[in-house]
């Protein structure tokens, strides 16, 4: 099954490679993989999606949680969320043929953010199953696509923000085997070691 | 050096912030934090470090090969329970750590490794001894750092320690380029100290867990403890043997466990899996339910999971969440250190009778597997179980033991009966050949009052024999039993049982032991009849320098009973017929 991971990572040298090494030793394939800054200072938020036995959650979230560097991890699963994609999508488009794409950037409420004599760039968001479907129609008409490229997955749980629903899953689990964060990051008790 | 030369063994450095070089910084941090001996072998790199060194309290063992300091740190931490420090110089100093810091992390040492690197403005060109070893050992370590700026030294190493024990620990390299070593920074210990520890946000005990777990206790009828490495790394060693007695539930040990539980325990069973006692597995397979304390379901624990010990219940105490659910599906975790769960689950279990339960599995124990090599009419042969049980008896079991991997090791487990935690130092996950004799040479400096020996095979000791000569440099009494069978014994028997006895780069030809020692100034003999065993045993303790003995034993024994990789654990293969190690029920 897909797995989503929100996970707050230091924003250090090296600490992509921590996360991408996980992975790797575990022969998972990372689908997609998003990082920036985030709300909180010094932190970047990444989305990582990837192909993994429904098992495999838990063990995933706890060994990303193990890394030094890591502070927050979330595993979206099924939980109601919004998922987004960019797209820039570079198409071969002379003066003659433009305003056909034009028509279609708009069904698909994509924006032109450049033009050129022989070319033009369509920025388009959305859920993955948009922005393939617009690949799809540029493909079966007569414009050629010259260059794709896309941000990969961000996603958000709707409602609370990713802190309190971290708290709220610590609630006491039903499977104590499957014993679930009690409090997130900024709660954690500064605890000092033996 | 830097202009305020640091006048020996004031620690005054500690508490005034002082300007120092990077290369004094490294070491008054290790000061502070405890630090009196180190392992290392220095080069180009780490050469201002070493320069440093003499302004500092601290000792420095000189190894034959890097991968011995690391061994030999990781023995110091077993040993001891502090943390281990190794250093080496950039490139192949640093890439020879890597055996033995992989041998700690799969066996989860508290240890630091130190390595100097190339200047930081040359920094990933291929300079001369330049080796990415942050990248190479980051699947191996717990964390690591590469420092650039003098000014992060010190709290790099402060952090390096922090990660190391705290947790489920492990080893934690930092790497240090030489222009950092070389600079200059105000050391402020104090300010150095790392943000607050973070305990792993997924660890929990909760009420209803807590009272699930006593439930399943209160409720079986057939439960078995078993006891890992955990017990002793958290030191719970009265928790369990409190556990273990108000419920009246037997305690089986992993091989890292031996130690945590004592041997002549009546409710000790023995080690668990694949050369375990074939009670121990049998009860593991008939029991209602498991209390799986500090242990991690390893392979060689489990033979194949999908059919151990399938009527049990299971409840899993563990430090670290990964673990939980990973080998073996549970039904209770307890997530967290193993000593404090234990005592939250404690008042929650009142006494029991146990009785029915022990006595089927004693009763199970005449059926099988009991050995009773104490009694055994003298053959002429000498055999590794012989000297394992004659060493037990002489030593008192008082004795730190470390033992290489092979068959030796698993004999050792065996016939060497542990009373304490911290007796036994030897390599479980990893399995790394080479390991007994640096192990050993870390131990003795961590307990140099302790009696300490080596219990090698033909293999593993030519591995590290180099390292002799670093137990001359320093002094130490250790003694040493090569157990010589003329093979790689352990790979030996896989072959003998699973590919039709083609001995294929098994036989082993070795120097004359007794010879290498001496001519590196250590006494020895070698040992060839059952009768010889004590006496030699009883020399090499009462000579005041190291000593060697070499047990010539039986070339073709193997380890009994053993369960074949992937098998369940109740598959065992049994010590066929007659043989001269008679089974027999009362081995007391
Ligand atoms: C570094 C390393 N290489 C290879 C092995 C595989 N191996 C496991 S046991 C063994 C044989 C050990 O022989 P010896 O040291 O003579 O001990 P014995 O089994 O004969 O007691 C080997 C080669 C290993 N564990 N470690
Ligand atoms: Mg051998």
């Amino acid at each position: 099954m897909l797995h989503t991971f929100v996970a707050y990572v230091e924003d250090l040298p090296g600490v992509l490679t921590r996360v991408a090494s996980l992975f790797r030793r575990l022969n998972i394939n990372i689908s997609s993989l998003t990082v920036g800054r985030s709300e909180r200072p010094g932190l970047s938020r990444l989305t990582l999606v990837c192909d993994a036995s429904a098992e495999a959650g838990h063990r995933i979230r706890a060994s990303l949680f193990k890394l030094e560097n890591v502070v927050d991890v979330d595993d979206i699963a099924q939980a109601p969320s919004v998922t987004r994609e960019l797209a820039l999508i570079k198409v071969a488009a002379t003066p003659e043929n433009r305003s056909q794409i034009f028509e279609l950037a708009e069904v698909f409420r994509a924006r032109i953010v450049d033009l050129a004599p022989e070319s033009l760039m369509i920025e388009l968001t959305g859920v993955e199953s948009k922005i393939e479907g617009l690949i799809q129609v540029l493909n079966e008409s007569e414009d050629r696509i010259l260059e794709i490229c896309r941000s990969g997955k961000m996603t958000m749980r709707r409602g609370h923000h990713t802190s309190r629903v971290l708290r709220a899953m610590g609630a006491p689990a039903e499977d104590s085997a499957n014993a679930e964060p009690t409090e997130n990051f900024e709660d954690r008790a500064a605890v000092e070691p033996e | 050096m830097g202009s305020n030369a640091i006048p020996q063994s004031s620690n005054a450095h500690l508490t005034t912030p002082t300007r120092l070089t990077g290369a004094e910084i490294i070491w008054a941090t290790l000061v502070g934090e405890g630090v009196t001996d180190v392992f290392g072998y220095p080069g180009g790199a780490i050469l201002p470090a070493y320069d440093a060194l003499r302004k500092f309290p601290i000792h420095h063992t000189l190894v034959r090969h890097e991968q011995g300091a690391a061994h030999m740190a990781d023995g110091y931490a077993r040993a001891s329970g502090k943390v281990g420090v190794a250093v080496a110089t950039s490139g192949p100093g640093a890439t020879n750590l890597i055996t033995g810091i992989a041998t700690a992390m799969l066996d989860s040492i508290p240890m630091v490794c130190i390595t100097g690197n190339v200047s930081s403005k040359v920094l990933g060109t291929d300079a001369f001894q330049e080796i990415d070893i942050t990248g190479i050992t980051l699947p191996v370590t717990k964390h690591n750092f590469l420092v650039s700026k003098t000014e992060d030294i010190a709290p790099a190493l402060r952090h390096a320690f922090q990660i190391a024990q705290s947790g489920r620990p492990g080893p934690v390299l930092v790497d240090i380029t030489k222009d950092a070593q070389q600079g200059t920074a105000i050391f402020d210990f104090a300010a150095a100290k790392p943000r607050p520890y973070r305990p792993h946000p997924m660890l929990g005990t909760d009420e209803s867990s807590l009272a699930g777990a006593a439930e399943l206790i209160r409720n079986a009828k057939r439960p078995i403890i078993l006891a890992g490495h955990g017990v002793i790394e958290s030191g719970a060693m009265e928790q369990i043997r409190t556990l273990a007695e108000r419920a009246q539930i037997p305690v089986a040990l992993t091989l890292l466990g031996l130690g945590g539980f004592p041997a002549s325990h009546p409710l000790n069973l023995g080690m668990m899996g694949m050369h375990g006692e074939a009670w121990v597995n049998h009860a593991i397979q008939e029991a209602d339910l498991l209390i799986a304390c500090g242990m991690r379901f390893d392979d060689r624990v489990t033979g194949t999971t999908s059919q151990y010990a399938l009527k049990a219940k299971k409840i899993h105490i563990e430090v670290d969440p990964s673990e939980i659910n990973k080998n073996i599906k549970v039904d209770v975790a307890l997530v967290g250190d193993l000593r404090s769960v234990l005592e939250d689950l404690l008042p929650r279990i009142p006494g029991r009778d146990g009785s029915a339960w022990i006595k089927t599995i004693e009763a199970s124990k005449g059926a099988v597997a009991v050995r009773d090599i104490k009694n055994l009419p003298d053959s002429g042969h000498l055999y590794a179980a012989h000297v394992m049980h004659d060493l037990w008896r002489i030593t008192g079991g008082d004795a730190i033991v470390a033992t290489d991997v092979g068959q030796h090791q698993m004999w050792e487990a065996q016939y060497f009966h542990h009373e304490k935690p911290r007796s036994l130092i030897t390599s479980g996950g990893l399995g790394t050949m080479g390991f007994a004799l640096p192990a050993a040479i870390g131990a003795k400096t961590a307990c140099p009052d302790k009696e300490v020996w080596v219990i090698a095979g033909d293999g593993g000791i030519q591995m590290t024999a180099s390292e002799l000569s670093t137990i001359v440099q320093e002094g130490l009494k250790i003694n040493i039993a090569i157990i010589n069978n003329g093979y790689l014994g352990m790979v030996r028997q896989w072959q003998e049982f699973f590919y039709e006895r083609n001995y294929q780069s098994t036989p082993l030809v070795s120097p004359d032991f007794v010879k290498l020692a001496d001519a590196h100034g250590i006494k020895g003999r070698a040992v060839r009849t059952r009768a010889e065993v004590a006496d030699a045993v009883n020399e090499a303790r009462s000579h005041s320098g190291p000593f060697l003995l070499n047990f010539m034993v039986e070339k073709e024994d193997a380890v009994y009973p053993m369960i074949p990789a992937g098998s369940a654990l109740h598959e065992m293969i049994r010590r066929p017929g007659k043989n001269p190690l008679v089974e027999s029920p009362d081995d007391k």
